[in-house]
Formats: C-alpha cells, structure tokens, sequence
C-alpha cells in the first residue's frame, strides 16, 4: 500500500511540473509584449481600446488590446497585476462601485486613492456617459429646450422611460422632485420600443445613455442636466503609473486623447460600429485621423483570417487542458479505485471543482495566474478532471471480482494486475470519461474569451455585443463541429484500443 | 504438504470460520463439502491467501503464509474458480499463458507446455486463439484448468469448478477431470456442495457446518459411522432423488 501511495504522489508530482511548465511557457509567450490595452464587454469600450492601440502603436511600441476582457472588476484586477497596462474606466465607477468603501469625495481624494495603488488617471476624454433626458432634436430646437428645467414648461409630454430607470429611486421619482416636473403621461417601456416611440412622434422624451448609439441615429438631443441631479460618469484613460517609467512617450500620446471626445462623437462611433458593423479597429482609426490627424497604419483581419485564429487559439486550450486532465486523471482514478479513503477525497475534491460556476473557475484563477491563456487553460483543465477520474474509477471498481480473484490467484502482483488485467478492462470506461470531457472542455473553452484568452467565445462574445446572430453563429457552429469532430476522433482512439476480446463480446451482447 | 491450524476468520459480525484444524499429505485429493455459508469456499481462499486469516496458521511444504511470501507461493499453487474467471480481453492462449510471460518463462518452453495441457484437456488447437467469450461453459473450464496448470503447481485448488455446467457437460467433464487428476499425481482440493461429486472425486471428505469441521474421512467412514445426526442427514438429503431415479429406472 504504501509503495502505491509514493508511486500516486509521484505522478502527481510529474503532473503539477508538466502542467507548470506548459502555463509558464504560455505566460511568457503573452508577456513578450510590451504594452497591453485592455476594454470592457461593451462596445464603448472596445472602441476606446482600439483607440488607445493606434495611440501607443503610434509611438512604435508593440502594443497588444485584450478586447472585452469582462466587467469592471476584472479590467481593474488585471490592472492592479500588471496584465494590462491601460483602459477606459468612468470615474463614476471607480467612485461608486471600486472604491465606494474609501468613500471618496473629491477628484484630488480619488487621485491619491490610484497612487496607492500605483495608478493613474488622464483628465477626462470630454463625455459623460450618464443617464440622460433625450427628445428629437428636431422638436427640441423649435421649442428651445436645452435643459431639463425647460420641460417644465410642457406638462403635455409624454414620457417613456425604461423599467429600471422607473423604478430606480434615483431614476425618474428622483428626477420628478428634483426638477419639479409637471408630467403626467409617463410610460415604462422597453427601451428599443422607446427609441421607436420619439421616433414617430408619440414620445416626447425618453431616457438614455449619453453616448448610446441610437442618439446619433434617431437625431436626438440630450438635454443638460442643470441641477446636476445624475452622478458624473466622466470617461478617462486609467494606467499603471509604471507606464510613465517604461514608456513616457505612450503616456503623452494618451494624454493627447483630453478633452478631445464629447458625447455626440462618442455616440457616433457607437453607431458606426453598432448600427452600420464597422470594425472598431476602423472607426478608431478615423476618429484619430479627424481628431488628432494622426495616420494610423492598422490591419483589420478578414473572416478567414478571425477564423483561422480563433480556431488556432480554441484547439490550443483545449488541447493542452484536456492532455493535463488525462495525464493527471488517469492515474488520480486509479489511486481512488484503489485505496477507499483517498478515493472519497479524491473524488469529492473533483465533485466541489465542478460544482463551481464556469464563469466563476475563470475569474477565480485571475489573481493566480493573470489573463489570458494560462488561468484558462487551468480553469479547463480542472474542469476537466471529474469525468474522467470517475470513469476510471467506476470501470476499475466494476470489473468482476471473479476477475481479480482469478488475477490474484495466478501470482501478479498488483501493478502487473493493473496493466494487464484491470486497465485493458476498464478501456471502455476511461475512454466514455475522455469524451465526456473533452465535449465539456470545447463548450467551455468558448467561455475563456471572457478572461482574453480567445478561442470561438470571442465571435460570440462580440456577436452577443452587437447583437449580430451572424457574428455569433461564427463562434457557436465551429465550437459544435469542434466537439463532434473530438468525439470522432476519440471513437476512433477506442476502436485501436479496445481489447479485441472485449469488442467480441459487446457483438454478442447487442 | 500443507498444515492448517487454529485458523478462524470473520465477516464483519459473523464468524465464515472458527479455530479450524487441517492436514493435507502430497498427491491426495481432498474434497471440501457443506451446505452454502458453511465456510468451505473461505477455507479455500484463506489456503490460496486471496483472504487473511485473523488468526491461527497456514503453512506450505513448511513455509508459513505471509503477505511477503504469496506473491511466490501463489505460483505453486493452481486455482480454478466456477465459471472460469478467464480475463474476457485475452484470448484463450493468452489467458493461459499470462504468467508464465510475466515470468519471462523461455517462449519455446510456453509453447510446448500449451500444447501439452491442450492435449489434457483435450482442447481443439483451433480454440487457442479464440475469446473467452466465443467458448461454451465447458470449454471456458478446461482453459481455466490449463491456466490453473500452466506452470506446473504442486497443488491444485478449486472452487466448485463444474458448479455451472448443465448436466451433461458435468458428467463427462467429472470424468475427465478424474482421470487428469490420477494422470498427473497432484496435490487437490476441491470445493463442491454436491455429495455424489464429492465422493466420485475424494479420497477424503471434509464435511463441514457453520464455520467448522464436523467430520473428515473417506465416504464410507461418513456414511456408515457419522459423527453427529447432521452428517447423516445431510447426505441422506441429497440420496433421496437419488434413490427416487434409480427406483424409476428398474
């Protein structure tokens, strides 16, 4: 027994080098770059990254934009870590979601709040991406409303404001006894069907977001909020104070960025690429052209090229986690099968691994291991892990005892047993776990792209942004062709090495 | 050739057997019998070290088991269990000879004992190559007495070895096996809940009843001088449809 436990803690000695040595080898392949941008999951934001790449590349930096990393924490942390080096943040967040508990009142506060931290911020871009009151412009004009104060003149409005925006206490309720608004006529709606309601005429005025796309599209005016009743989302470029060391010249160029994006322009360039599908890569090219007349030398992949990526980036993560996971579940299954009290620890470990969330695995293993490739790669891995180390139990416990009796009478010793009676055996098992797997492994790999790891998840992600189903089937059909073509492949692995004996026998059975 | 003493063993709560004394000399054959649960196929497996005692000794032409020395004594000894516990994944020449290649034995050597014990047995060539699972219940035994034999114990164990064959197969394979055990001189035990079995086979029977020995001896000695009412009845038991059939038959 004992002999048996060394050999189990040497293999998973093996293993933790091997997985080891494959993370570091991906990490520092990423980290050979020099400066990394990183931008949220929503459009806004992945057209400022792409800004802030012709910026620094400006400056012949090899700059890298780790496109819709996820939400605000995630883009902070990585950050924090040196992962990314820069992004487009609101100081409306950091103030009321990131450092609420520092309770910050004043700009000089929250700017000696970042330099704890080893951060800076720029000077805002020029928009305030808050709530708002929007009406046609058109309509606007003719009346000469500009603020919210000048509806108060116009009790006959009718309002259309989305759910959230009613119900929220500073939404409407908020903004009615701070303005002392006379409405009456005041719908909630869904927002889409709002936009389409000003449109025709049977809205007056609506809720929006101050850079929302549609604004430029349906020509709306976003009237001024005069008593500064919603909280200031300015937009500024966050960055790693280290970057002024490292590359002072990059720090210069975002600061060029100042003042220089309003909230029409904004908004337009979040209908250039929500409404009319130009690359956000294209539409930051253009802004920096009109805005700073910079010439941006950029290269927008085509689809062939996006695919040929994204599948390169897919069958690495889940080639190198579903390698791990056999090398090391294998054997894992094999001490559970035999030594009962490891066994329970053992599977019960890989049981709590799977109960957790896959998004969660993901953001878990950032503070560990970064962005990227590597804490996706682990996250799979240990995703991974449970059907196979418990197929290989379950086959090794289910061959009849008869069998080992048999096995035992004649003289082999247990490791000669394992490898000519009870693994051969428990093919059929081990490899059912395999595939169980590696199917699990290519439908979760599409969930790393929210970390920046790529793979199909980013068309998907990208098309979920958009709302572009054609963006999104891009992503979705090849990540399901990918799990047949894995499940083929293994089927075709079981067929060369099932014992013919047991094929035989299956025959018989059917 | 082989000394048990003091043995017991326990299940949990239930003792499968108690301070059992037990003697067997080279080249006899040795029949184990008694109702299911008695404790015969424990004793069995106890003396083949598939279990441990949890007390008392077994000892083997003089060496006493120990989880050290099965691994070597196991290979001196043959075993063969009901329905053959033959390895479905190896073909039947595979099956046979698997230890003697682990072992490394001399591959000329493997092959002229294979086919050897295929004559024993009286095994078809053309069969060698098969899969256990294309084998009749007859045939399955025979490979699993050649892998029991294959690399030529001193003592032969088996547990109720033609407990799953139809009738038919069983007369001729009792037969058989009878004249292989005379041919060959080897040490036997046998396990059987069968009475006609057990006479047909041992020179000594060993009857036994809730985990100990009620009485050991040749057949005669068992039917004509039983030493408690339960030896009588068992056997009477199990003469009655005997008898019946031969009434019919006259």
């Amino acid at each position: 027994m004992k002999a048996k436990q060394r050999i189990g803690v040497m293999l998973l000695g093996v293993c933790a080098l091997l997985i080891s040595t494959v993370v570091s080898t991906v990490a520092s392949a990423e980290k050979s770059l020099s400066i990394t941008v990183g931008s949220k999951a929503f459009t806004e934001s992945v057209i400022l990254g792409e800004v802030l790449k012709h910026l620094a590349g400006q400056t012949g930096i090899k700059t890298h934009h780790q496109r819709q990393l996820g939400g605000s924490r995630v883009l902070w942390n990585a950050l924090l870590s040196g992962e990314i080096d820069a992004y487009p943040e609101y100081n409306g967040t950091l103030l009321q979601e990131i450092l609420v508990e520092e309770n910050l009142q004043t700009e000089a506060e929250l700017k000696q709040a970042l330099a704890e931290r080893g951060l800076r911020m720029t000077t805002p871009l020029g928009f305030n991406n808050t709530y708002t009151i929007g009406m046609k412009a058109e309509l606007a004009e003719r009346l000469k409303i500009h603020t919210i104060s000048d509806l108060k003149n116009h009790p006959e409005f009718v309002l259309g404001f989305s759910h959230e925006f009613m119900d929220r206490a500073d939404g409407w309720p908020g903004l009615q006894q701070r303005y002392q608004l006379p409405q009456k006529n005041v719908r909630g709606l869904d927002h889409n069907l709002a936009y389409r309601g000003i449109d025709s005429g049977s809205l007056q005025a609506i809720d929006l977001y101050a850079t929302d796309a549609e604004i430029a599209y349906y020509k709306l005016r976003s009237l001024e909020d005069d008593l500064s009743y919603f909280p200031v989302y300015n937009a500024v470029i966050l960055y790693r104070a280290d970057l002024e060391q490292r590359a002072p010249e990059v720090v210069v160029m975002f600061n060029r960025l100042s003042g220089r994006i309003d909230a029409l322009t904004m908004s337009k360039m979040n209908a250039q690429v929500k409404l009319n599908s130009e690359p956000e890569s294209t539409v930051a090219a253009d802004f920096l052209q009109q805005a700073l007349n910079l010439d941006v030398d950029y290269q927008v992949q085509t689809v062939w090229q996006r695919f040929v990526q994204h599948t390169g980036e897919h069958l690495l993560l889940v080639g190198i986690s579903l390698s791990a996971a056999i090398f090391f579940a294998v054997p894992l299954g094999i001490l559970a099968a035999h030594n009962e009290r490891l066994g329970s620890i053992v599977l019960s470990v890989a049981g709590i691994i799977q109960t957790i969330p896959a998004l969660a695995l993901f953001v878990f293993m950032i503070p560990l291991l970064g962005i990227g490739g590597p804490p996706a790669v682990m996250a799979l891995f240990l995703y991974s892990l449970l059907p196979i180390i418990r197929n290989t139990y379950a086959g090794l416990k289910d061959i009849p005892p008869a069998i080992i009796e048999s096995a035992q009478a004649l003289g082999l010793p247990s490791r000669a047993r394992l490898r000519i009676v009870e693994l051969p055996l428990a093919t059929r098992a081990i490899l059912a776990g395999i595939k169980t797997s590696a199917v699990i492994n290519v439908g979760t790999a599409s969930l790393s792209a929210l970390i920046g790891a790529g793979g199909y998840g980013q068309p998907i992600l990208t098309g979920i942004r958009l709302d572009d189903i054609g963006l999104i089937l891009q992503g979705a059909i090849p990540a399901a062709v990918l799990a047949l073509l894995v499940q083929a492949l293994f089927e075709l692995i079981e067929r060369g090495l099932l014992p013919k004996g047991l094929r035989i026998k299956a025959l018989g059975n059917s | 050739m082989l000394v048990i003493s003091q043995i017991s063993k326990r299940y949990g709560d239930s003792p499968a057997l108690t301070s059992t004394d037990l003697q067997v000399s080279t080249g006899e054959t040795l029949v184990l019998i008694g109702p299911s649960g008695c404790g015969k196929s424990t004793l069995l497996r106890l003396i083949a070290g598939l279990i441990q005692p949890d007390s008392g000794s077994i000892t083997f032409e003089g060496t006493q088991l120990s989880s050290e020395n099965i691994f070597q004594i196991r290979q001196r000894m043959g075993y063969v269990i009901q329905e053959g516990g033959l390895f479905p994944h190896l073909s039947v020449c595979d099956n046979v000879t698997v230890m003697a290649r682990y072992l490394r034995r001399d591959a000329r050597w493997i092959d002229s004992r294979l086919n050897e014990l295929a004559q024993l047995v009286q095994l078809p060539n053309e069969i060698l190559k098969r899969f256990p699972a294309e084998l009749s219940g007859g045939q399955r035994q025979r490979v699993s007495l050649m892998r029991a034999l294959m690399l030529e114990p001193d003592l032969l164990l088996l547990d109720e070895p033609l407990g799953a064959l139809d009738p038919m197969i069983r007369y001729e394979l009792q037969q058989e096996l009878k004249a292989i055990f005379s041919q060959l001189g080897k040490t036997v035990i046998m396990v059987t809940h069968d009475i006609a079995e057990a006479a047909f086979f041992g020179q000594t029977l060993v009857l036994m009843r809730d985990g100990h020995i009620v009485q050991a001896g040749p057949f005669k000695e068992l039917a004509k001088t039983p030493a408690e009412p339960f030896v009588e009845q068992f056997i009477s038991a199990q003469r009655e449809p005997m008898a019946q059939l031969i009434e019919a038959l006259k």
